[in-house]
């Protein structure tokens, strides 16, 4: 079995896999179990400054979006940050780390921008011997009207402002929490970095409204008959998280700066493929919302079992790997040719890959008699959307067409990488050097 | 002479040459890799699941098709192997309906159980294809351990004893390892040596001596064993079978099930075994089950199982009832019986009709006759002969605890025991449990 062990901006824990700030990291209770089924670490639910504690919704907090078999995909919620009195999120936070102290505790915070707030609250979270901090710049709903959360990760200036209080004020590790409702994630980073930062961790949630009922005229969850924007998280948003922390990896600006991955982390593969992409390690919630703290297992054998595979023997040999390969459109080889193929022994027949084709691309997709499917290489541009659309894995695969072979659909010579950075019809284009 | 279905008495070759694979081929094929994706997808991986609770060995079944749906079966297998190192025949012969996919919640909502054994056949048969067996024993103990039945009970024990660090030599009166795995399972639920070739995989831990046709009270004595080893375990299953007590039971071709599958098993060439033309299989368990449907799959016209109460009643599970009629097998109820008739041979077995009143099951005046050339008992087994010194509770070995008996320093688990259901399942299971108990009591 490889060996796990990881450390984030001088953390150490058992393994990457951490709980992100959330419900699921509220209390004493949850964070024991969390640690006794095999998490790495948590990041405290967000703690807020002392006094009159903030109020939750008593209606519903959530609301979801399902796959086939009513697989939770995406989940929603417009709960605030902890209800809890500060003092008591203090001493169960020490009482844990005491009692775990190989895993990882992170607190979230989120207090009004002033510097006063920010430096008692630090000293406060510095006396329970946590391992750092991480700021809730995130939040999208209810916070965020309030000028903190997200209000606060949308403005880089704030970012930078604040995160220079923290570190001015504590000794502790400072992981920046971005907002993904942003246009351009690579500016909030270099903010936090200039700031000061150790790390940042991202997304934050996505502002959603999951559904409306069409009997109320209601977005949901409904409270009362009226709903609010919330925070979208889950497998749904994978995809989005994966392109911003992608962005931050690969932006020269921020390059090197650590990065803790959040975003519909369910299982192993997930996780590796955040580190690929640069995340030093991984935060979950929504998965652990639906199947409960045991998942970690899984994700523990899968990622050793990966690991072993590959011969990697440590998580640090995953994180950065894909990051070369993600580059700008016009560095693409507008040369690559490849034309879908498909095998008949897996084949069902059921059409999809026809329809898809016929109706809403290229017309090369033939259906002979007894519904036999073959791709017209000659029409075929290599969309891939008849990969996607099948239901059988890997029956529609595409094959790669080396240099030197004519394009039937084109009658051209399969040309070396060339992208359109010198290309003809490029107006812009240069000369190949 | 050629013979056919139609040929009288008792005879090899009823069938073509060909007939026989196809009869006798894998009669649940294994998924294929979208097969077992799909059929995993449907897993809701439960708290504190069902499955879990009802699997006699407690395999976290969530947390194996968790981990086939994410693209690793081997994690999955060792999942499965860490509790229950028979994870592959359990998967090839446990009656899942009524275990584990009979208390999966799907079973509830749609009628429809995640396909369990298939996926755990899956994940176990991609570790078996892939090496040997996954696991690596500790540093030696010095301790020595004879375990006596080399079956489901007493394989599961070494196994878990070698794994611990101890030496073990383990006795039986067949030749072969495997025990019922060997000897009595149905063949088409393990075809292609499957039973072999785990118990050979499984050996690989190492650690562990087989002495063969080495049996118990006339090759070895408990007391020896005990004198020779630090510790003893009994896993001698059911030696013996319970006679019918009816007249003409000892006419030729009334033959026990049990034997009648033991030689089917251990058949080079199952064309050179014979099978009756009519037969009749007395009793309602998984014995009789597997002893009607290969002898359909000989080659036999008429194969009637007869069991004294109603079909509900029967031991052995719907879906073995169903595979039995799929082959053709007629399974008459409330029928005892209460002669067999022949001169020479079995002719006609006599059963009387049976009807539940308020004293119990009785049998009516009226009775009925089967045409049969070949009877095969299927009504229990039982204890063989025991070394003295052991306390019986009913008809098997007592045991308190993980497997302790009266006697100090012998534990005793599987069908030699009370408390499971004869299964191979729970055989493992109190195989496993005894070896940790043994160890614990060794290392003290």
């Amino acid at each position: 079995m490889a060996n796990l062990a990881s450390e984030f901006v001088g953390i150490k824990s058992p393994n990457p896999f951490w709980l992100a700030s959330a419900p699921p990291t509220d209390k004493e209770y949850n964070v024991r179990r969390a640690f006794e089924a095999g998490w790495g670490g948590v990041v405290w639910k967000t703690l807020g400054l002392d006094g009159a504690p903030v109020v939750n919704v008593s209606g519903p907090r959530y609301g979801a979006i399902y796959g086939p078999d009513r697989r939770l995909m995406g989940l929603n919620n417009i709960e605030l940050i902890t209800d809890r009195p500060l003092e008591v999120n203090l001493r169960e936070i020490k009482a844990v780390k005491r009692d775990y102290p190989d895993r990882a505790m992170v607190v979230s915070l989120m207090v009004p921008c002033d510097e006063e707030s920010w430096k008692f609250v630090l000293k406060q979270v510095e006396d329970t011997e946590a391992d750092g901090v991480e700021l809730n710049f995130g939040c999208p709903h209810g916070m965020a009207e309030r000028g903190m959360g997200s209000a606060v990760g949308q403005v880089p200036e704030y970012i930078e402002m604040v995160t220079r209080w923290v570190k001015a004020n504590s000794r502790m590790p400072c992981i920046v929490k971005l907002t993904p409702n942003i246009t351009d994630i690579r500016r909030p980073a270099e903010a936090a970095k200039r700031g000061g930062a150790d790390a940042v961790s991202l997304i934050n949630t996505i502002n959603s409204i999951t559904s409306v009922n069409l009997d109320s005229f209601a977005p949901e969850p409904t409270i009362d008959g009226k709903g609010t924007h919330g925070g979208y998280c889950g497998p749904a948003v994978k995809p989005i998280a994966l392109n911003m922390v992608a962005e931050i990896a690969r932006n020269p600006a921020t390059a090197g700066l650590p990065i803790s991955g959040i975003g519909g982390v369910t299982t192993w593969r997930d996780a590796a493929e955040f580190m690929a992409l640069g995340a030093h390690n991984v935060q979950a919630c929504t998965a652990v919302m639906t199947y409960g703290f045991k998942i970690v297992q899984e994700m523990i054998s899968g990622l050793s079992e990966y690991m072993d595979t590959k011969g990697f023997t440590s998580t640090g040999q995953i994180v950065g790997r894909a990051v070369p390969n993600v580059t700008d459109w016009q560095y693409l080889n507008l040369n690559y040719v490849t034309k879908a193929v498909i095998d008949q022994d897996k084949c069902i027949k059921c059409g999809r890959c026809y329809a898809a084709c016929e109706d809403t691309s290229h017309q090369a997709i033939a259906m002979g008699a007894d519904r036999v499917f073959t791709v017209k290489d000659e029409d075929c541009v290599a969309c891939n959307l008849c990969v996607d659309v099948c239901p059988v894995e890997n029956c529609i695969t595409m094959k790669e067409l080396p240099v030197g072979a004519t394009d039937p659909r084109t009658g051209r010579k399969v040309e070396p990488y060339a992208n359109w950075t010198t290309h003809p019809n490029n107006p812009m284009a240069k000369a190949a050097e | 002479m050629t013979t056919s279905q139609l040929t009288p008495g008792v005879v090899a070759g009823r069938l073509r040459a060909g007939d026989y694979c196809t009869n006798f081929a894998d009669v649940a094929p294994p998924l294929d890799g979208h097969e077992a994706r799909v059929a995993a997808d449907r897993c809701y991986f439960c708290h504190d699941a069902p499955c879990i609770t009802a699997c006699p060995t407690g395999i976290d079944i969530p947390l194996f098709i968790r981990q086939i749906a994410t693209g690793t079966p081997m994690a999955a297998a060792r999942t499965i192997l860490s509790q229950n190192i028979f994870g592959g025949i359990c998967a090839r012969v446990c009656p899942t309906e009524t275990l584990c996919e009979g208390a999966c919640v799907r079973e509830a909502a749609e009628g429809k159980p995640v396909e369990i054994g298939a996926l755990q056949r899956f994940a176990t048969d991609t570790m078996m294809r892939a090496g040997p067996q996954p696991f690596g024993r500790a540093a030696a103990s010095g301790r020595r351990v004879a375990v006596v039945g080399a079956g489901p009970a007493g394989l599961a024990c070494a196994h878990r004893l070698a794994l611990l660090g101890h030496e073990v030599t383990v006795f039986d009166a067949r030749p072969k390892l495997g025990g019922l795995n060997e000897y009595g399972i149905a063949s088409y639920k393990a075809p292609g040596g499957f039973a072999q070739a785990e118990v050979d995989w499984l050996m690989q831990i190492g650690g562990i001596t087989f002495e063969g046709a080495c049996a118990l009270g006339r090759d070895i004595m408990l007391d020896g064993l005990r004198a020779d080893f630090d510790a003893v375990f009994l896993g001698l299953g059911l030696g013996g079978v319970n006679a019918l007590g009816i007249p003409g039971e000892d006419l030729p071709h009334v033959t026990p099930a049990t034997d009648f599958i033991a030689d089917l098993r251990q058949a080079s060439d199952l064309a050179m075994l014979p099978v009756g033309r009519n037969v009749v299989v007395i009793g309602g368990g998984m014995t009789a089950i597997d002893a009607a449907v290969q002898a359909k799959l000989l080659g036999a016209e008429t194969v009637t199982i007869a069991y004294r109460r109603s079909r509900a009643q029967m031991p052995a599970s719907r879906v073995e009832q169903d595979h039995a009629t799929a082959n053709g097998v007629k399974i008459v109820e409330h029928a005892a019986p209460v002669a067999i008739h022949g001169a020479g041979a079995v002719a006609e077995v006599e059963f009387a009709y049976t009807a539940e009143g308020a004293q119990g099951l009785h049998t009516l005046p009226e009775t009925f006759r089967l045409k049969a050339d070949q009877v095969l008992t299927a009504i229990g087994q039982k204890l063989g002969a025991l070394p003295e010194g052991l306390t019986l509770a009913g008809r098997k070995v007592a045991v308190t605890g993980a497997g302790r008996t009266s006697l100090p320093g012998v534990w005793a688990g599987g069908d030699c025991t009370p408390g499971g259901e004869d299964l191979t399942v729970t055989a493992v299971a109190q195989g496993r449990d005894a070896a940790d108990d043994i160890h614990a009591s060794l290392m003290a």
